[in-house]
């Protein structure tokens, strides 16, 4: 029971800063913009998270640190896409490569030093409960935060007009202009929106789950949240589902490993993936070749006037 | 006048340019090629730390340069090119994967000379260097078996490939020497370097009742891990203690200055020649990073055993080596097993209670 226990912990720590950084990717796509530079916000986010901890010795600071990196970013993004009219994709992927070389630089400084964690939520007598104690209330703020955040886009997306008007200009910008709504400034909000949550993913690596900075820690998880948003095809709560499915496989393969399961751990690791292919085939089969991407993801939107 | 002008200017490009290169003439350019940042506290910091003892030791003699972030393959022969065009006449490519561009850039320039680190790959102008990291995990596997209450190491492994399963081997064959019934837990993370993964690994093999974790990955991660939970752990490349001052027992250090400076100076009095170097302990190609978390009965036989292993006395896959289903493995090098058996390495020794992922 122990063990169990143990797993779930891992796989709620190892799913946050995926489900985060997804949330943010999520809105910024139903708004018909596609930021591929996730993973370039998250590590500056991390750098710069870390940074603010260290210096300062909280991490809430830490976190707004990592939460103004990204959102930082993410302007430069949106100046580029909105302002310019750039080619997204292409910007995107300009500015992972941006994102990698500016944390080796800003985290120069402190390579090499660490900090203490997040602490662990601890509510006498509620988080000794045998097996749900810890994983209900022991978790640490970023894990709440993160269940808070997918709930606050869910009630946004679907229950307020706001909400609403984001997605109709995610699905007919030209609809949504000819009605009188600035879909540019309302783009600029959601990639900042998107920015902002991809750094506090970010910081989230260095603050409470390897106390320390290097180059290069974020590993690939901005793409495995970019590969969530279209698995959980734009819905908050299916990539709720989708971010501890991930969490999930990548902790149980290493368990399946320790406990000697004979499976390659090659396929194990590939699994996820496998995974985000097999839910977009039946995706797009139940939906008889309908895609469920906003319908101008992607495109360019110049105003005519 | 302005024909005059640009003869002048004509001139003064010229001196300049003879200048300069008379200049660097003086001065032998040493260039290096990491693969990571220099910054990754593992690997490349390591050679980054020797390249800066070359800088010291010979201070106006050379001029050093470096390429961090380079990734094996096709960039690195540019990256390699590079250097040479640059003037540098000593070229160290810092990663296995540096092995095939680092060889076809030193048959295009035959006058420049190439060290290569891990590979196996030379010619005329292509030296290879590599340590024996082998024996300290011997070493280490011996503390492992005297440290551990469960008698149940954990070993996080990167990729399957021969260096990193004679380290298990040598590994297990240390600790048996101490408890025959040792086991070992392996987890593959098929990555060197990837911080939360490498956590997550030694959470999964702590709860799964592990109490010592070894690491062939290249990140601190795994030693806070175990120093958080209140464990014991090995450190990897270089000195982690500052992430485990309660948790980390030894580290196998990787320590490439004398070597850098050795090859320095044979390429200053012009003595430098192709050669294989594969270091162990005798030739300080690496170190043991102090003992520490450990009585004293335990620090002394870590030494006891460095000692016999620096000397010659003993060696980690003295024969008979008994393969995973208990057959022994010929015997190639008279009482031990030979180089060539140890750098292809493709098999687990008895007690390893774990297949093989691709076997």
């Amino acid at each position: 029971m122990e063990l169990v226990e143990a797993i779930i912990l891992s796989v709620l720590a190892a799913s946050t800063p995926l489900l985060i950084a997804a949330t943010g990717e999520l809105v910024t796509e139903r708004c018909g913009v596609l930021n591929l530079g996730v993973e370039g916000m998250m590590i500056v986010g991390a750098a710069c998270g870390f940074g603010g901890a260290w210096a300062s010795g909280s991490i809430v600071v830490g976190a707004l640190c990592g939460v103004l990196a990204g959102t930082a970013l993410s302007l430069i993004f949106a100046l580029m896409t909105l302002v310019l009219a750039v080619n997204q994709v292409a910007t995107g992927l300009a500015l992972t490569i941006l994102g990698t070389g500016l944390s080796g630089l800003i985290g120069a400084g402190f390579v090499g030093q660490r900090i203490t964690t997040a602490p662990h939520l601890h509510i006498p007598l509620l988080t000794n409960i045998p097996l749900l104690g810890r994983i209900v209330f022991g978790e640490d703020a970023f894990v709440y935060l993160s269940l808070a955040l997918i709930i606050g886009v869910w009630w946004f997306l679907y229950r307020t007009r706001s909400g609403l008007i984001l997605r109709a200009c995610g699905d007919n910008h030209v609809s949504a202009h000819a009605l009188g709504y600035p879909v540019l400034r309302i783009r600029l909000l959601a990639v900042m929106f998107g920015g902002a949550c991809a750094g506090l993913a970010g910081a989230y690596l260095p603050l409470a789950y390897t106390p320390f900075f290097i180059p290069g820690m974020t590993a690939g998880r901005g793409w495995i949240a970019l590969a969530l948003v279209v698995f959980s095809s734009w819905r908050p709560g299916r990539l709720v589902v989708g971010a501890y499915l991930f969490g999930a496989v990548s902790i149980l393969q290493l368990h399946a490993q320790g406990a000697g399961i004979g499976i390659p751990s090659q396929f194990m690791s590939a699994l996820p993936y496998l995974a985000t292919v097999i839910v977009l085939v039946l995706l797009s089969r139940t939906r008889r070749g309908g895609s469920t991407a906003p319908a101008t993801l992607g495109t360019v939107f110049v105003p005519d006037r | 006048m302005t024909k005059r002008l640009f003869a002048a200017l004509a001139a003064l490009l010229l001196a300049g340019s003879l200048g300069s290169a008379a200049f660097a003439a003086d001065k032998l350019k040493v260039g290096f090629i990491y693969l990571g940042p220099i910054g990754d506290l593992g690997w490349t910091y390591q050679h980054e730390l020797a390249r800066q003892a070359l800088v010291k030791e010979f201070g106006d003699k050379i001029e050093t340069t470096y390429l961090e972030n380079v990734p094996e393959g096709p960039d690195a022969e540019r990256a390699i090119e590079q250097l040479v065009r640059a003037g540098n006449k000593l070229i160290f490519t810092t990663s296995f994967g540096y092995m095939d561009p680092t060889l076809k850039v030193a048959k295009k320039y035959p006058n420049v000379h190439f060290e290569h680190a891990t590979g196996y790959k030379r010619d005329k102008n292509m030296s290879t260097y590599s340590a024996r990291w082998y024996q300290g995990r011997y070493i280490q596997g011996q503390i492992a078996a005297k440290m551990s209450k469960a008698g149940v190491l954990g070993y996080i492994g990167s990729f399957p490939i021969p260096e990193v399963i004679s380290g298990i081997n040598a590994t297990m064959l240390g600790a048996q020497s101490i408890n025959p019934d040792i086991k070992v837990k392996i987890i593959w993370v098929n990555t060197w370097f990837d911080p939360g993964k490498e956590a997550d690994a030694a959470k999964a093999l702590l709860d799964q009742g592990a109490d010592i974790v070894m690491q062939h990955t290249d990140s601190p991660a795994a030693m806070q891990v175990a120093e958080e939970r209140g464990k014991l752990a090995f450190g990897q490349d270089s000195e982690m203690i500052k992430f485990g001052p309660k948790a980390q027992l030894t580290s196998i250090l990787d320590t490439w200055a004398p070597y850098y400076i050795s090859r320095v100076k044979a390429e200053l009095d012009g003595s430098w020649k192709e050669e294989n170097t594969w270091g162990g302990l005798d030739s300080k190609m690496f170190e043991m990073a102090p003992y520490t978390n450990m009585p004293d009965d335990v620090k002394k036989l870590a030494e006891e055993t460095q000692a016999a292993i620096t000397a010659g006395k003993l060696h980690p896959f003295k024969c008979p080596v008994l393969g995973q289903d208990g057959k022994e493995i010929e015997c190639k090098g008279g009482d031990h097993l030979d180089d060539a058996q140890i750098l292809g390495m493709n098999f687990y020794v008895k007690g390893v209670d774990d297949k093989m992922p691709g076997k």
